[in-house]
């Protein structure tokens, strides 16, 4: 009897917190296919009512949306492609080449870090102004090409592949890279996807670094884009259901992505976690 | 031998040049720049780094502490307000990130996978995209507002609400004579004392609500280590819940208990975007934190110098506060 009431208890508990976290969200859609009064009249009811695609015609026709959904794409898509390849390559070289200066190099990696990036926001301006790239598709995708946690999960993947397995590869007089790219890496495949994962999450939803690099609205990325819209010339006005559509785009492909790769997202957090 | 030293040498730096390069170029660099450009009044015009920049010295840093002037209130403003945002954030996600855990973890219950997966799901959306969604729920005719007539509450209009928490408490409009002098650093203590404003505890809630879903990860894998045996044991010798809780779970969790509460620490001494999105350091400063008033400095007032010494003087909050974390965690493994 206890026992049937704590897993009530438990159950209930639950229920009231998943309603917590997920709720936001059956808002959020619910909204962006309301009618404006009706969004303000009953804010908290999941069904549309008159249910409207009228938000989403205005986000498309009204704002700059396909052009944000353009950036954020191919940054998100080079940057992803760039993080994998050069930290895995760096994070090889951290784990099996002998080299001198390697250890201080890693310790430079791991101090990295540890730097906070809103500390950068305006030196990363300095730097951009400076080298006369502010203001490019170069601004938005080099400087966040390489990501020392990246390297840092790479290594200790690399750390924990048994070091016979380039023995037979380097008997057959294949070189360094060749050894890397045609033996090491297709092994390190969990790895890999787990890095393309958060890497895409993260450069997806990139905020303050599109901040200090661009400010010419064709160069906007989605986050930027939305953030101008929620408190720019449109924000004037509600406009809720174009905002929260707006919003819910932004969301949808990292949701997506979520759901069928739930597992490495979870081990993505531990890992990235454990870098102290 | 020596040879093939150096082929090493030049195979493995080769390896590791992009990240190399990229790093000392957009993040080394700059920082060594912002030192610089720190210690003038560059106003944006031109390169910092041709002659005609006034040179200031420590002036910008100095500004912030010993001027009397709206520098430095701001400045300290946006200390008291991040601060006051730090003391409730961190052990609110940190329990709720345990309490989940606790639950998710208990044995009795089925479908672990989807609440966990429904707890963690805020933390990977997009910050701008999830500010959205929490500026409609708080706005003044928005869902929360509704949701809390229903119970007969007149909900606050929380991001015009510039009240300080404290001072709401203790229902007071007005500072005591006691408190209305001057305090440290040119506020008043009454000022300093004011709590987080009711729109910062909007942030707040939405802030909590992204990031406990991380904390809980980690809090469930460390569950997850602890040696049913333990338990079992613990059971045996006739322990409670309670005491099993206290005196078997705690204490295996202390090191991600720590780790938790120091990530939580440096973590909400970062806080920009939602700032950004929701509030942009409205109503009446209340919601300013360091980073997003450096931010501004720079980029709306063309003040860079000043910005950047605020960007340094977070800098050396948070660096302490990481070295402090691994320098305890070390000790520990060792």
């Amino acid at each position: 009897m206890r026992k049937l009431a704590s897993v009530f208890t438990g159950y209930a508990i639950l229920i009231f917190f998943a309603l917590v976290f997920i709720y936001p969200f059956v808002i959020q859609i619910a909204n962006s296919f309301k009618t404006e009064p009706d969004a303000a009249a009953s804010p908290l009811s999941p069904i549309p009512h008159p249910g409207t695609l009228a938000g989403f015609e205005r986000v498309f026709s009204g704002t700059d949306l396909p052009v944000w959904l353009g950036n954020s794409l191919l940054v998100t898509v080079v940057v992803t492609v760039g993080r994998v390849f050069l930290d895995s390559l760096a994070g090889y070289a951290l784990s099996r080449l002998r080299f001198r200066g390697r250890s201080a190099l890693f310790g430079a990696v791991i101090a990295v870090m540890a730097v906070p990036g809103v500390v950068l926001f305006i030196p990363k301006f300095l730097v951009l102004n400076q080298l006369g790239m502010y203001d490019s598709y170069l601004a938005l995708i080099l400087p966040v090409i390489v990501d020392a946690a990246g390297v840092f999960i790479m290594k200790q993947f690399f750390d924990s592949i048994p070091a016979g397995v380039e023995e037979a590869a380097r008997i057959d007089g294949a070189g360094a890279f060749r050894t890397f790219w045609s033996v090491v890496l297709p092994m390190a495949r969990p790895a890999l996807i787990t890095l393309t994962i958060i890497s895409f999450q993260g450069t997806w939803n990139e905020f303050p670094h599109t901040l200090v690099a661009v400010q010419d609205p064709a160069l906007f990325t989605l986050p930027r884009g939305l953030a101008d819209l929620v408190s720019g010339s449109l924000g004037g006005g509600t406009q809720y259901p174009l905002k929260l559509g707006a919003a819910l785009l932004a969301t949808i492909p990292v949701a997506v992505i979520f759901v069928i790769f739930q597992r490495r997202f979870v081990r993505g957090a531990n890992e990235g976690s454990d870098k102290g | 031998m020596r040879r093939s030293r150096v082929r090493d040498d030049v195979t493995g730096w080769l390896f590791v040049a992009p990240v190399v390069v990229i790093l000392g170029v957009f993040l080394l660099l700059p920082i060594l720049m912002a030192m610089w450009v720190s210690l003038t009044s560059w106003n944006g015009q031109g390169s910092p780094f041709k002659s005609g920049v006034p040179f200031v010295g420590l002036d910008n840093y100095g500004r912030l502490f010993t001027r009397d002037d709206l520098a430095r209130e701001n400045f300290m403003i946006s200390i008291r307000n991040n601060a006051y945002y730090v003391a409730i954030v961190v052990p609110l996600q940190t329990a709720l990130a345990l309490g989940l855990a606790l639950i998710v973890n208990s044995r009795l219950l089925k479908g672990k996978s989807f609440f966990r997966s429904a707890f963690y799901f805020p933390s990977v959306t997009s910050s701008v995209a999830v500010s959205v969604v929490f500026l409609f729920i708080f706005s003044n005719s928005g869902a929360l507002t509704q949701l809390l007539g229903f119970f007969g509450i007149q909900g606050p209009q929380w991001f015009s609400d510039a009240r300080g928490v404290i001072h709401l408490l203790l229902g007071m409009d007005t500072p005591p004579a006691a408190l209305a002098g001057a305090g440290p650093f040119g506020l008043s203590w009454w000022e300093w004392l004011s709590g987080p404003s009711v729109a910062m505890c909007a942030i707040i809630a939405l802030v909590v609500w992204t990031t406990s879903g991380t904390f809980m990860l980690m809090f469930l894998a460390a569950l997850q280590d602890i040696p049913v045996t333990l338990e079992e044991a613990a059971v045996l010798d006739g322990a409670g819940r309670w005491q099993r809780f206290r005196y078997v779970t705690l204490p295996m969790l202390r090191p991600t208990m720590f780790l938790v509460l120091t990530l939580g620490l440096i973590g909400t001494w970062q806080v920009f975007d939602q700032i950004y999105v929701m509030s942009q350091g409205a109503p009446a400063k209340t919601t300013l934190t360091p980073a997003f008033l450096s931010y501004r400095t720079a980029f709306r007032d063309f003040d860079y110098g000043a910005g950047t010494a605020i960007s340094f003087v977070l800098f050396l909050i948070i660096v302490l506060l990481t070295l402090f974390q691994r320098r305890v965690m070390r000790e520990r493994r060792g």
